[in-house]
């Protein structure tokens, strides 16, 4: 017996404690007070709440300590209700804390599972009227209805088709042609090479013709960074120098990341940087990743100038622009 | 009879001859709820809700979903003048023409963040005590449901405005769609309408922000509740509790009250902070235009890890055969966080699966009394804490003056190297604390007075603890390990050797505690 080895024993449920305001009238009135004056509290608050809406004037700002210039109608409509909200809840709470029933109790759980006959009961029902239907048996009527029920899947399928136009080849073209002329973004102004002093970064779109107003959706394509160095620090391939123009490279300015606008240039390092994921170009090795998640340099636009000495795209984008998709070939 | 009795019998008669109901309002007004205060985080997720269905009521009188071209021209000097969509024209009307309107939208936003906080912390609670062991697993999957739709909603709510920065984070979740393999541009093209960003996108998440995922949430919320009411809730072990009984508050009155007051404390909270703390000042960062981005994105903090994932990923992608698959995008945006969640989702199933327990449990867990359990948490919230704090990587850069390269090879490398450290150390510290339970039940309390023996040397004074306390540090269970033999009784090798192996390994790690004080124990001590 003594080997045995013994569990330290449940001494059952605390006797209860009976609060202060369970046996003493004047703490039980006491707290009845307290509960009044909290919801009192509240209906100020949504006295102050109304107030604000009407009388106080929206373009009243102040100084309030912590939280700087500030809106009086805003703070005050906002502290109204908050007020009028919290206080019910602290009434409610004080009430059933100081002078409703506490004692706890005890009731008992059941097993999920339902009893053995129920279970035994309901697989038969099932197998009976399922024999009823004779779904075992009529395979064909089984087979058809599956047949159906699995077509009619489809329809909300096709209904969504609509959704949109397929992409085709549109992911792989902007609106740069050879000729294009670069025009400021704001502004529209074409720009001379002059226009772009050493170390100077601008942002460009492809000359825009017509009433219409820019798509966004044209922009999320076309945006094109300007970045003037000294011809002699590109570090390029024949080719891509001869891409560029008296100093002035081009790379589109969506991200071939996740497509955001690379906007910062820092002059000193001659690095782009994407503000989203950090991913960093280095300008003078036609924007190669050097840093980040990106897999791929922003691709680079030739440039050269036109008979007025306006700079123009030499011919469209090498290669599609932005982040990568799966048609995309190189 | 009281007047009042009177009215209130008719009512009741009225009623119940039309729906029976008195015998389960009778039988359910006195349910019993024990109280704890994490029991309160599931609450503040339901209450914050509820909040966002007013708050986002409210919202949609003035909100124009659409991406139509309008000029500006509302009362906010600085943007007078700009071409804008309706979507971010008709928010700044929100903020600045309508009175209450940048309340609303300020304790909407606000509702949102405690909405996903809570339930991050309510999922927290679930699992370090484990109450999603049999026969919680539904709502544990519910749970992770409503964590992944709450994420999914909270991102879409945040793009509505249209602003620069809510714009830059659609582009990214286009950049996502894009880049699945085979379908991706089909999938981006349908979602947009077209080329991004179009004019149909704003409209369509409206839809969906506001019908379609409320829906979801209120039909998997009711399941939720009614399966919480339905099997009883959970209870932390004590005197009195047992895996048969529930002990607490009757329904009515004290527990109503309670709940009830609680809600209008969420409320008052939620309003108190859209009163006093700005939250995302849309008219700070203009209308979104695809070429241009505002410094320092960065989205709602339960969108952070993702990002963070996003940001550390290696530069790796693969052209075969004339196609591109991005993994830099892949791997992060969509890969791991898939693993993750259905890792989640799946938790119940492996647990069990490895203690090969399947009784029901309505007794809650102290986590130190589940070391690997425990440990296990502690790695994975310190996998998501390396990702949030990547996301914000060049915050922390410019903050403490650190070249963000740094920050974002630091990160590469501390996603692998602390989860496991985190572990490691947790698991200490459980065993730890386990022994000090033992201590405290053998040894008692120690008082800090000193008392000096005849042969003057000087021992502390131990108080023993309360019975009460004695048996809340024993009541938990100490399962062996499996015996799982490699060979059956005829000797033949099983099948499956490998995952037998596995669950081997793992049930003996499980089984590593400190053994608990027994009656036998304290004998043996009161003899010396
Ligand atoms: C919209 C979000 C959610 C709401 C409104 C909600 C609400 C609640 C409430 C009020 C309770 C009862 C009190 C409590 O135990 O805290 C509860 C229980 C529970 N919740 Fe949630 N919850 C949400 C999300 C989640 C998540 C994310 C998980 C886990 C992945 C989860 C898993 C559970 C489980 C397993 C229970 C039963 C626990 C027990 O009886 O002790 N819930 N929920
Ligand atoms: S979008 Fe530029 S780094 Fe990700």
């Amino acid at each position: 017996m003594s080997n045995e080895i013994e569990a330290i024993k449940d001494p059952g449920l605390p006797a209860h404690v009976h609060r202060k305001s369970d046996t003493d009238p004047v703490a039980e009135k006491r707290a009845e007070r307290q509960v009044a004056i909290l919801f009192l509290i509240s209906a100020l608050g949504t006295l102050l709440f109304i107030f604000a809406y009407y009388f106080i004037p929206e373009d009243v700002f102040f100084f309030f300590p912590v939280l700087g210039n500030t809106n009086a109608h805003q703070l005050f409509l906002g502290l109204g209700l908050a007020m009028a909200l919290f206080f019910i809840g602290a009434a409610a709470i004080h009430w059933a804390k100081t002078l409703m029933p506490d004692e706890e109790v005890i009731a008992m759980r059941h097993t999920m599972r339902s009893a053995d006959e129920d279970r035994d009961a309901l697989v038969a029902t099932v197998k009976e009227r399922a024999g009823a239907a004779g779904l075992g048996r009529r395979s064909l009527i089984k087979r058809s209805m599956g047949l159906s029920l699995g077509l009619i899947g489809l329809s909300p399928l096709v209904l969504l088709r609509d959704l949109g136009p397929l992409p085709g080849d549109d992911l792989t073209k902007t609106s740069w042609k050879a000729g294009t002329r670069l025009v400021t973004d704001p502004g529209d102004r074409p720009i001379r090479p002059e226009d772009l002093e050493v170390g100077a970064v601008a942002q460009v779109l492809p000359q825009h013709f017509g009433e219409e107003r820019r798509l966004l959706s044209d922009i999320a394509k076309d945006a094109v960074l300007l970045i003037r160095l000294r011809p002699e620090e590109f570090q390029l391939s024949p080719e891509r120098l001869s891409w560029t123009y008296d100093g002035i490279i081009a790379f589109s300015k969506i991200c071939s990341h996740m497509g955001c606008a690379v906007a910062l240039y820092e002059q000193t390092t001659k690095h782009l940087l994407c503000p989203c994921h950090q991913s960093t170009f280095d300008v003078p090795r036609a924007a190669k990743v050097i840093f980040g998640p990106s897999a791929r340099a922003l691709p680079q636009l030739a440039i050269t100038v036109d008979s007025e000495g306006y700079l123009i795209a030499q011919k469209p984008f090498s290669e599609p622009v932005g982040p990568s998709f799966w048609e995309r070939s190189t | 009879m009281t007047a009042r009795e009177r009215v209130a019998g008719t009512v009741a008669n009225y009623v119940d001859e039309r729906t029976g109901a008195a015998k389960w309002m009778k039988k359910n007004l006195t349910k019993v709820f024990p109280d704890h205060w994490s029991f309160l985080l599931g609450e503040i997720a339901l209450y914050s809700f509820v909040i966002l269905l007013l708050s986002g009521t409210f919202l949609t009188f003035w909100y124009d979903p659409s991406q139509r071209e309008v000029v500006y021209d509302g009362s906010y000097v600085p943007l007078q003048g700009l071409h804008m969509s309706a979507a971010y024209a008709s928010t700044l009307d929100i903020s600045f023409e309508i009175r209450g309107g940048l309340l609303m939208r300020q304790i909407h936003h606000w509702a949102a963040l405690i909405f996903m906080a809570a339930i991050v912390v309510h999922l927290m609670r679930v699992y370090f005590t484990g109450a999603f062991r049999k026969p919680r697993e539904f709502n544990w999957i519910i749970g992770v449901g409503l964590l992944t739709l709450g994420i999914v909603e909270g991102f879409l709510g945040y793009s509505l405005p249209d602003d620069l920065l809510s714009g830059t984070g659609i582009r990214i979740a286009e950049a996502i769609i894009q880049a699945l393999p085979v379908v991706g541009t089909y999938l981006a093209y349908f979602a947009f309408g077209g080329a991004f960003p179009g004019e149909a996108f704003i409209p369509r998440i409206f839809t969906v922000h506001i019908l379609l995922l409320p829906g979801i949430f209120l039909a998997l919320i009711t399941v939720h509740l009614m399966l919480v009411w339905y099997q009883k809730h959970t209870q932390w072990p004590g005197p009195g509790r047992t895996e048969k009984n529930v002990v607490g508050y009757p329904l009515m009155p004290a527990y109503m009250a309670k709940a009830g007051g609680f809600f209008f404390i969420v409320f008052g909270v939620t309003a108190f902070l859209g009163a006093v703390a700005s939250i995302n000042p849309i008219w700070l960062y203009g209308p979104y235009n695809p070429g241009q981005v505002s410094a320092g994105s960065q989205p709602d903090w339960y969108m952070g890890w993702l990002d963070g994932l996003v940001r550390m990923a290696p530069p790796l992608e693969s052209h075969i055969f004339g196609y591109t698959i991005p993994w830099n995008i892949l791997i992060p945006g969509l890969i791991v966080p898939g693993i993750l969640f259905t890792g989640l989702a799946l938790y119940p199933f492996i647990e069990s699966w490895i203690t090969g327990d399947k009784r029901e449990h309505h007794l809650l867990d102290r986590p130190r009394n589940v070391p690997n359990r425990t440990a296990l948490g502690a790695m994975s919230l310190t996998f998501m804490l390396v990702a949030l704090v990547n996301g914000g990587n060049d915050i922390i850069a410019t903050t403490f003056h650190l070249g963000i390269n740094q920050v974002m090879w630091f990160s590469r490398f501390a996603i692998f190297i602390l989860p496991p450290i985190a572990f490691a150390v947790t698991k200490r510290i459980c065993l730890s604390l386990q022994r000090a339970d033992r201590e405290l039940v053998l040894h008692g309390r120690e008082t800090g007075r000193l008392l000096m023996l005849p042969h003057g040397e000087f021992v502390e004074v131990h108080e023993p603890i309360s019975p009460e306390l004695a048996w809340k540090l024993t009541a938990h269970e100490q399962a062996p390990a499996l015996a799982l033999e490699d060979v059956d009784d005829r000797g033949v090798r099983r099948a499956g050797g490998l995952k037998n192996k596995l669950r081997k390994r793992i049930s003996q790690a499980n089984a590593e505690t400190i053994a608990k004080p027994t009656l036998n124990d304290l004998k043996e001590i009161e003899h010396h």
